[in-house]
């Protein structure tokens, strides 16, 4: 029996974590919606968590599915399930549901699926195959493109219902160029972040003059031999156009809403009772905390419902009101000490594609823990994205439980690879 | 050293994250005491507002308690609103609007539900308040007013509006705020900083106490007491004087530039802008757009000064030496300044010199020597700048800085006035000769005037008009306690001096003399007009005086504007010597002048544009008339004590 060797081989101990941030975010999911009732059984299916606990209950049978599925089925049929994939995105255009101006869903009746939870998965694993293949060299530019088809095909169709989420795929960077990717995309990609945030904080010219300061004296810093006043000038020409196109972007094509978001967080906006509430309500809310929080089912803050969105993408805000700064630390401790272990573990892959698999894993989770708690805690843009394995919702469960026991499952199969 | 780089984001990342929420969790504490903290209550202790006193110490503004019922919506609940709304008196409807637009603000915050009830309101709702959760009271203290006058001078007190909110983050809902007058201009003084509580809540909203035992609470700080520069006697009488005209006076001391009297006219009881009719009552005056009676015509009611600018007119003629006191012009009842051009003149005519010029008002004499002024130089534009320069030492054409939160610049023309007039230029004095005789492009308002009397009466120095004498305990602004010089220099003036004296003596106020004080003045009378359907209409002149007295060591310079009224010395001149008699004398021996100028009414003139007459029951009547209040309910506001003393 397969099954006896894959509890036997299993890690147990990220198996552990993921239960025990499983049943903390459901914990917090009850308190943070237990005041809009005055019905407390815990089972209510019109209520957030009685539904999320039945969303857990079907986690269950699916983790056992994962397991129980043939180790090379997911390398063997990595393509289709991509494709498959694609197709469920693009189905979105006809069938989606629209909630909250985001046509993200697909409708069953009182539950939703949202496809792009599973693509996450999907295009882990179709990078995988892809880097798998001996063939592959990221050295070589067609590689490179065709690598980063895989990732921006998702994205683009995730982009036009919900830009956050299309952000998560760009942590996808980190597997290509742990796989061989030249460091300068890496660093492109630095340069551009520090690029569009002047851009938006300075004049246009400013940040022009002083990249070009900059510029010019890695230029008179280098040795004369490296000397290349053409390349300099190109960049620089590169980075004016960057700059200006960002601050188009930024007045033109961006929404008032996108705008706000950012200008929150440069400090740019101050009105509290519109735009800021958010971020300003849920800062309060963590804040009031403080070192041991005010215990289970305790926070004024979360009773009185002033965090919009507390039981989704701010479920953080009810950890930090009523577990303090100690539970908050030991959210962060679960989350991070998951990640290393899957990096560790993927690592430890005899197989290329399960290593890059791996990764991608590690990656998702990281980006998405990342970015949902410095959201919440007010020092990143109001980018709607879940904190994996807590906050409400089925797809986002599910999802995250699938790409995380297909790498188990691949770990756990490794023995059988020689 | 790949595998390195996201074991490396991931732990600086996760720093970052812990640093935060270190920061927000541990360091700040300012989050906790945000109002929009539903765990934390916040209780304020509003000080009391500080008295207003006059330049001779008579108490003129004190305070009287008054109850404010606040609502929390979010914590409202099983009201019987029947019987609420027949506590107070008010319709289901309001109550239903009110707590709608309460929700709006915040439903967590306190609004003002209803403001400034009475002790009997406020004792009958106590009584019931436990049954309404969610409205509790919140006691304010309100003006109390000494006086039925001076309601310009001292401005109103009301509730900060949004936008006062959204930019002052000192005024939450409800609070009080001074506007217009010494509540504005003195409002930080006069109202203190109040005190906040903060006291923790359980989630079930009850209270448990004080927030870190008080640790962040504020004591509340009492507002200052402030004494003004106003006589309470000459205020009071000049507002009598003016019942029944429009218009406004100024009142300068001189020696210091404070302002002893400010009046407008029509003006109204201070006391109708307090309590629950003040939104009714206010909305009244401030629709009143034919009388105007919050507008402050002393400050604001900008004229073409008319012949009292004739004394400027000579001052810098002498200043830029193009005439002395002898200079001999030949009136023939006027003067043909150009081809086909005539300046009427009502003077008697013949030779005229500075002297006669002045108290015989010649415009023919001002004329020639204005246009000498602008011709000293070759281009006129040159003469015209260094003509306003003078005057803006004089304090035209500017704000002078006075401690009032209005006024006007009135207008100081320079080139580039005549400039825009005249584009193409080609102007010469002749074009602009009717500035001579402040009927040009001058315009002045009445404190303008009343300065300008007090720099001549110096001789040549005044220092900036200003109403507040002291803060309880604090010196007031340097800038009042600094001289302004003029550029016209101090030996000029005597001549002027003189032929102002003689405008009593043997001038256009001869009439109008008071036994045993030297008084200088000088009549003016302005054209003005309006469109009336599109057609300029010449309205009947304003009638303008100006005076300073006693002539040696003055004690007193005035400015009186009095709109539609014929000519200087008909009513503003008699209003002037009644006003001057009244500061030096302090009593009246022209009972028959008085007696005109308290009874006279332009009723009848204002009538004429309006098609209708001026009965507006708030305006300030008559003593002849029973004061008649229309609202029964302010009457039953006050105390039985207080109203023995109306």
């Amino acid at each position: 029996m397969k099954n006896q060797s894959v509890t036997n081989n299993l890690d147990w101990m990220s198996v552990f974590i993921y239960i025990v941030l499983v049943i903390m975010g459901w914990l917090n999911i009850y308190s943070s919606s237990l005041s809009l009732s005055e019905d407390n059984s815990i089972l209510d299916l019109s209520q957030f968590y009685g539904k999320q606990l039945f969303s857990i209950g079907l986690a269950i049978p699916l983790i056992f599915i994962v397991l129980s599925v043939e180790g090379k089925f997911y390398e063997k049929f990595s393509g289709i399930i991509y494709v498959i994939g694609l197709f469920a995105l693009a189905g979105l255009f006809v069938f989606g549901k629209t909630v909250k101006g985001q046509a993200n869903w697909y409708s069953f009746g009182a539950f939703g699926l949202q496809p792009s939870e599973f693509v996450k998965a999907a295009t882990s694993l179709a990078l995988a195959k892809y880097l798998s293949d001996v063939q592959v060299n990221l050295k070589d530019t067609n590689r490179q493109i065709q690598a980063l088809a895989i990732i921006f095909v998702p994205v683009l169709l995730i982009a036009v219902h919900d830009p956050g989420s299309a952000l998560i795929f760009m942590s996808l960077f980190f597997v290509l160029y742990r796989e061989g990717l030249p460091p300068w995309y890496l660093w492109l990609g630095f340069i551009a972040i520090i690029l569009f945030v002047l851009a938006l904080v300075l004049e246009p010219w400013a940040v022009i003059l002083i990249a070009a300061g900059v510029t010019t004296l890695i230029y008179f810093r280098s040795r004369i031999v490296d000397r290349n006043w053409i390349a300099s000038a190109i960049a620089m020409v590169m980075i004016s156009g960057f700059v200006f196109s960002v601050d188009y972007v930024f007045e033109s094509v961006f929404k008032q809403h996108h705008r706000d978001r950012f200008n929150i967080l440069l400090g740019k906006e101050v009105d509290m009772k519109g735009i800021g509430y958010n971020t300003n309500q849920s800062e309060i809310a963590i804040g009031s905390g403080g070192w041991f929080g005010k215990g289970f089912l305790e926070g004024t803050q979360t009773k009185g419902g002033f965090v919009p969105e507390q039981h989704t993408d701010y479920i953080f805000t009810t950890v930090g009101e009523e577990w303090g700064f100690l539970g908050s630390l030991a959210v962060v401790a679960l989350f991070v000490g998951l990640i290393f272990r899957i990096i560790y573990l993927a690592e430890r892959q005899k197989t290329k594609f399960s290593r890059v698999y791996g990764y991608c894993v590690a990656c998702i989770l990281f980006i998405h823990f990342f970015v949902n708690i410095a959201m919440v805690a007010g020092i990143f843009p109001t980018i709607g994205v879940p904190l994996p394995f807590f906050s409400y919702g089925g797809s986002g469960l599910w999802g995250f439980t699938i790409l995380l026991f297909i790498f188990l499952k691949m770990d756990a199969n490794k023995v059988n690879e020689w | 050293m790949r595998k390195v780089l996201l074991p490396t984001v991931i732990i600086i990342g996760t720093i970052l994250l812990v640093l935060r929420l270190f920061y927000l969790q541990i360091v700040d504490d300012s989050f906790k005491l945000k109002s929009e903290n539903n765990a934390i209550k916040i209780q304020y202790d509003y000080p009391e507002r500080g008295y207003i006193y006059d330049r001779n110490g008579v108490l003129l503004v004190a305070n009287q308690p008054s109850y404010d019922i606040m609502v929390i919506p979010r914590e409202m609940k099983n009201i019987d609103t029947l019987e609420f709304c027949k506590l107070l008196s008010i319709q289901k409807e309001d109550f239903i609007r009110i707590v709608a637009k309460a929700k709006v603000y915040s439903p967590r915050l306190p609004s003002v539900f209803l403001p400034q009830l009475n002790k009997l309101e406020f004792a009958a709702f106590q009584e019931k308040i436990r049954k309404f959760p969610g409205f509790y009271i919140q006691k304010r203290s309100l003006r109390d007013y000494q006086v039925k006058f001076g309601a310009n001078v001292f401005g109103f007190i009301t509730q900060a509006n949004e936008r006062t909110i959204a930019k002052n983050p000192y005024y939450n809902s409800g609070d009080l705020l001074g506007k217009q007058g010494v509540e504005e201009s003195y409002e930080t003084v006069l109202r203190g900083i109040k005190g906040v509580k903060y006291i923790q809540k359980d989630k079930y909203n009850r209270e448990i106490g004080s927030y870190k035992e008080g640790k962040y609470d504020t004591i509340a700080v009492q507002g200052k007491d402030i004494h003004l520069t106003i006589d309470a006697e000459l205020q009071k009488y000049g507002e009598e004087l003016m019942i029944n005209k429009r218009g406004g006076i100024v009142a300068i001391e001189p020696k210091t530039g404070e302002i002893l009297a400010l009046v407008t006219a029509p003006s109204y009881d201070p006391a109708i802008l307090v309590g629950r009719q003040r939104s009714k009552n206010y909305t009244k005056l401030y629709h009143d757009s034919i009388a105007k009676p919050l507008y402050d015509r002393g400050l604001l009611a900008e004229y073409p000064p008319g012949s009292p600018f004739k004394i400027l007119t000579g001052l810098i003629a002498l200043q830029e030496k193009v005439i002395d006191e002898n200079t001999t012009v030949y009136c023939r009842h006027g003067f043909s300044y150009a081809r086909g051009r005539f300046m009427k003149c009502h003077c008697h005519g013949g030779a005229q010199q500075l002297h006669r010029g002045i108290y015989e008002s010649c415009n023919a004499y001002f004329g020639t020597v204005y246009m000498k002024t602008i011709n000293k130089y070759v281009r006129p534009a040159d003469g015209v700048d260094v003509w306003s320069r003078h005057l803006k030492s004089f304090g035209l054409g500017e704000f002078m800085g006075y401690d009032l939160p209005t006024g006007r610049r009135g207008k100081a023309p320079t080139s580039k006035t005549y400039k825009r007039i005249y584009p193409n230029g080609g102007w010469r004095s002749t074009a602009i000769v009717s500035n001579a005789i402040g009927q040009g492009e001058v315009l002045m308002t009445p404190i303008q005037l009343a300065n300008m009397m007090a720099a001549v009466s110096n001789h040549g120095f005044y220092y900036t008009p200003h109403i507040i004498k002291s803060i309880k305990g604090e010196q007031i602004d340097k800038k009042f306690r600094t001289k302004h010089v003029t550029t016209v220099d101090r030996k000029y003036f005597q001549p002027v001096i003189d032929g102002l004296f003689d405008v009593y003596n043997l001038g256009t106020a001869h009439a109008l003399q008071v036994e045993g004080i030297e008084i200088c003045g000088k009549t003016g009378t302005a054209e003005n007009f309006t469109k009336i359907n599109g057609k300029r209409v010449k309205l009947q002149d304003h009638s303008i005086f100006v005076a300073f007295a006693p002539r040696h060591n003055p004690k007193i310079a005035i400015a009186v504007l009095v709109e539609n009224g014929y000519w200087g010395a008909r009513w503003a001149g008699p209003i002037t010597s009644l006003m001057i008699e009244k500061y030096i004398k302090k009593k009246i021996t022209r009972t028959d002048l008085e007696k005109r100028m308290l009874e006279g009414s332009l009723q009848g003139e204002y009538a004429k544009y309006t098609g209708k007459k001026e009965v507006d029951s708030l305006l300030l009547k008559p003593k002849a008339e029973v004061p008649s209040n229309p609202d029964e309910k302010l009457k039953e506001a006050k105390t039985p004590e207080e109203a023995t003393e109306n």
